[in-house]
């Protein structure tokens, strides 16, 4: 009997390794193996490109829930909604007046799921601009702009102002009614430098306001070049700017040694839980070589990393939580509530009254006594102002903790009972007697944009911030009156505006007293 | 005079420029104003040299029972056609604050957006209106009339029909 010859070595190497290939090729992928030891937990984040913008382990304080109530995540959790949503819709969407009302009706009426999507990326986009404001506010309210983490408070104000670009831009493109007489009004206010220059006479030479809104438009009027352009920057520009912005941003909350929290948040925390394995059995009698070639202090040189836990899980599954969560309120919103299409655009015939989304409407409230000042000139001054903070309160006290410094909640608790009253009391002056133009009908233009409620407004909130800093003789006091007032202020110029505005930007108490059309 | 020797620089502080540096920070100069003027060249283009829009001018018709004052709205134009005892006249429709399409009342014009007012001859009587509605150049004679939205002619310049 004859037995077969064995096969060569080469192929049964072959065969062993085509076997073994699936095996190989997910081990050589992950290459720390799963995440069960202290060891491998810290590969698994600094071995993956994606999480090792988070730091191997992370101290006890960020993950309590009141430290940031997960809202960072949550701005990124919409942003990732949008934009897998916003690629989907790319699927139908054709970026050209008319055609462009057609296909969000098939998006909405025809392609399965369409609408759901479309509602989901629209609830989402507005979670994002309330989950990115109210980060800000997060903070600001922990003092967690200070030192050294002044740079980020500016990345983070980049990102403010890209997520309100992109909800801009993405309000065009349905090419309704409603978009196209938003578009109008945001396209305008980008020319209201006009405003000056026309009062000034020099519009003839320099006319940076024309030149603005011929560049968001394309052309003179919104049409298909400013759709196409309003297009671009929606599902090119910016994304890629966010996504950029939005790297830096998590890469420096790292570098800069996570989150911020108080000097005494070891001792507040306690002894870790029982179970915690700890990293030094003994005082740290490390001498930092590296450390010769990094300024300043680094965040663990004298004490160990015993607040710390690995951020495999525990970061991770809160954060896992968080993005479920905004999921949720995503889908549960856009099941309730359908994102709005009106009529195909018309330009003959304006929305009356025509809003902005609601985010804009205090905005508008202001635009509504002077173009210029209120889109342009105070937006400008708040964002500077709010751009500056971190440069002018170079104080200790308080950092990381809420309403931390000089004044504290009872400092803020006053804050928002002025920034509440004053914004009511002008509002209401201007609603009931009327402003400049109706008392001197005859008062020069540059009064009437000078000198009109918005610019008011902000004159008493930066006095009282001002009076703020001398009483307490703290920067930080100050700016904690100033932020407060500001967010008061917007709250109630955004409800008036959403809420109080009827047609021809007149007060009513309910859209039920409206005059019928 | 002692000659005092120079300190022993730490890794840490800054180096001096030598001499030789000088041609790179040239390089690097030229190479960042060269990326600065390529900036410029391809912001040019974002603003067209020529403008999509269709064509300002437009022919009218004004219909012999048009009463004294009262306007005439051609369809998908923004102004308002008038004739009175002083002549043809138009006037934009277009709201000076933020652009939306004003309506024609008896007082004269009035913004849906934000509840500007504006006297018959266009100038602002309420509202946040910075400046007086212009008024668009006419031409022409008898029933039809040549209106020419992109041209601006001081308030008041009617033509006499």
């Amino acid at each position: 009997m004859k037995t077969a010859a064995p096969p060569p070595p080469a192929m049964r190497e072959f065969w062993e390794n085509l076997r073994a290939a699936p095996r190989r090729i997910v081990e050589t992928a992950f290459r720390s193996g799963k995440p069960t030891t202290d060891r491998t937990r810290s590969t698994f984040v600094f071995g993956n490109v994606f999480l090792h913008l988070h730091s191997v382990r992370t101290h006890r304080w960020s993950l309590r829930w009141t430290t940031t109530m997960g809202l960072g995540i949550a701005s990124l959790s919409a942003f990732l909604i949008t934009l897998v949503t916003g690629v989907l819709l790319m699927f139908y969407y054709k970026p050209y007046p008319d055609a462009a009302y057609v296909s969000m009706k098939d998006i909405h009426f025809v392609v399965p799921t369409g609408r759901f999507i479309r509602n989901i990326h629209r609830w989402a986009a507005n979670v994002m601009v309330v989950t990115v404001i109210l980060h800000m506010a997060r903070a600001f309210f922990t003092a967690s702009y200070r030192k050294p983490r002044e740079f980020n408070w500016l990345i983070g104000m980049g990102l403010l102002v890209t997520t309100l670009a992109l909800s801009f831009t993405g309000y065009l493109l349905p090419w309704d009614q409603l978009a196209y007489w938003a578009i109008t009004i945001g396209a305008n206010i980008a020319q209201s430098p006009r405003e000056v220059t026309d009062s000034l006479g020099i519009t003839e030479w320099f006319d940076p306001g024309g030149l603005q809104r011929l560049i968001l438009l394309g052309s003179d009027v919104v049409g298909a070049e400013a759709l196409i352009r309003f297009y671009l920057w929606h599902v090119m520009i910016l994304p890629l700017a966010l996504a950029a912005l939005i790297a830096v941003h998590f890469w420096r909350v790292r570098k800069d040694g996570g989150l911020a929290r108080p000097a005494d948040a070891d001792q507040r925390l306690g002894p870790p839980p029982g179970e915690t394995y700890p990293i030094f059995t003994e005082a740290p009698a490390k001498t930092y070589h590296l450390a010769a070639i990094v300024r300043g202090r680094t965040p663990l040189v004298g004490r160990g990393p015993e607040n710390t836990v690995p951020s495999m899980p525990h970061l991770f599954y809160a954060e896992l939580g968080v993005l479920m969560l905004t999921v949720c309120l995503c889908l549960v919103l856009a099941l309730v509530s359908d994102a709005p299409l009106k009529e195909l655009a018309n330009p003959a015939v304006p929305e009356n009254p025509a809003k902005a989304p609601w985010y804009f409407l205090g905005l508008q409230e202001l635009v509504s006594f002077s173009a210029f000042m209120g889109g342009l000139g105070i937006p400008l001054v708040v964002l500077l102002g709010l751009g500056l903070i971190p440069y002018l309160d170079r104080e200790e006290a308080g950092s990381g903790e809420w309403f931390g410094g000089p004044g504290g909640w009872p400092l803020v608790r006053a804050s928002i009972a002025l920034g509440l009253g004053a914004s009511v009391v002008v509002e209401a002056v201007a609603i009931r007697f009327g402003w400049i133009r109706e008392w001197f009908p005859k008062a020069p233009q540059l009064i009437v944009t000078l000198v009109n409620p918005g610019t008011v407004l902000a004159l008493i909130y930066a006095l009282y911030s001002v009076w703020l800093v001398r009483r307490y003789n703290s920067a930080r006091a100050g700016a904690l009156g100033l932020f407060t007032c500001f967010l008061c202020g917007f709250l109630v110029l955004t409800v008036i505006g959403t809420y109080f505005r009827g047609p021809n930007w007149v007060f009513y108490w309910s859209p039920a007293d409206w005059p019928g059309h | 005079m002692t000659v005092t020797p120079k300190p022993p620089g730490s890794r840490l502080d800054p180096e001096p420029v030598p001499r030789r540096d000088v041609l790179g920070l040239a390089s690097i100069w030229s190479a960042a104003a060269a990326l600065l003027f390529s900036l410029f060249g391809m912001l040019r283009l974002p603003k067209a040299a020529v403008l999509s829009s269709p064509s300002k001018k437009f022919r009218v018709t004004l219909p012999d029972t048009l009463p004294a004052g009262e306007a005439l709205l051609p369809p998908g134009r923004s102004v308002a056609v008038f004739r009175d005892a002083g002549g043809v006249y138009a006037i934009s429709t277009i709201c000076t604050h933020l652009g939306c399409v004003v309506k024609p009342i008896p007082e004269g014009f009035e913004c849906p957006c934000h509840g500007s007012r504006f006297a018959p001859d266009g100038s602002v009587t309420k509202g946040p209106a910075p400046v007086a509605l212009p008024w668009r150049k006419v031409s022409g004679g008898g029933a039809t009339w040549i209106v020419d939205e992109g041209a601006t002619v001081p308030a008041g310049a009617k033509v006499a029909s």
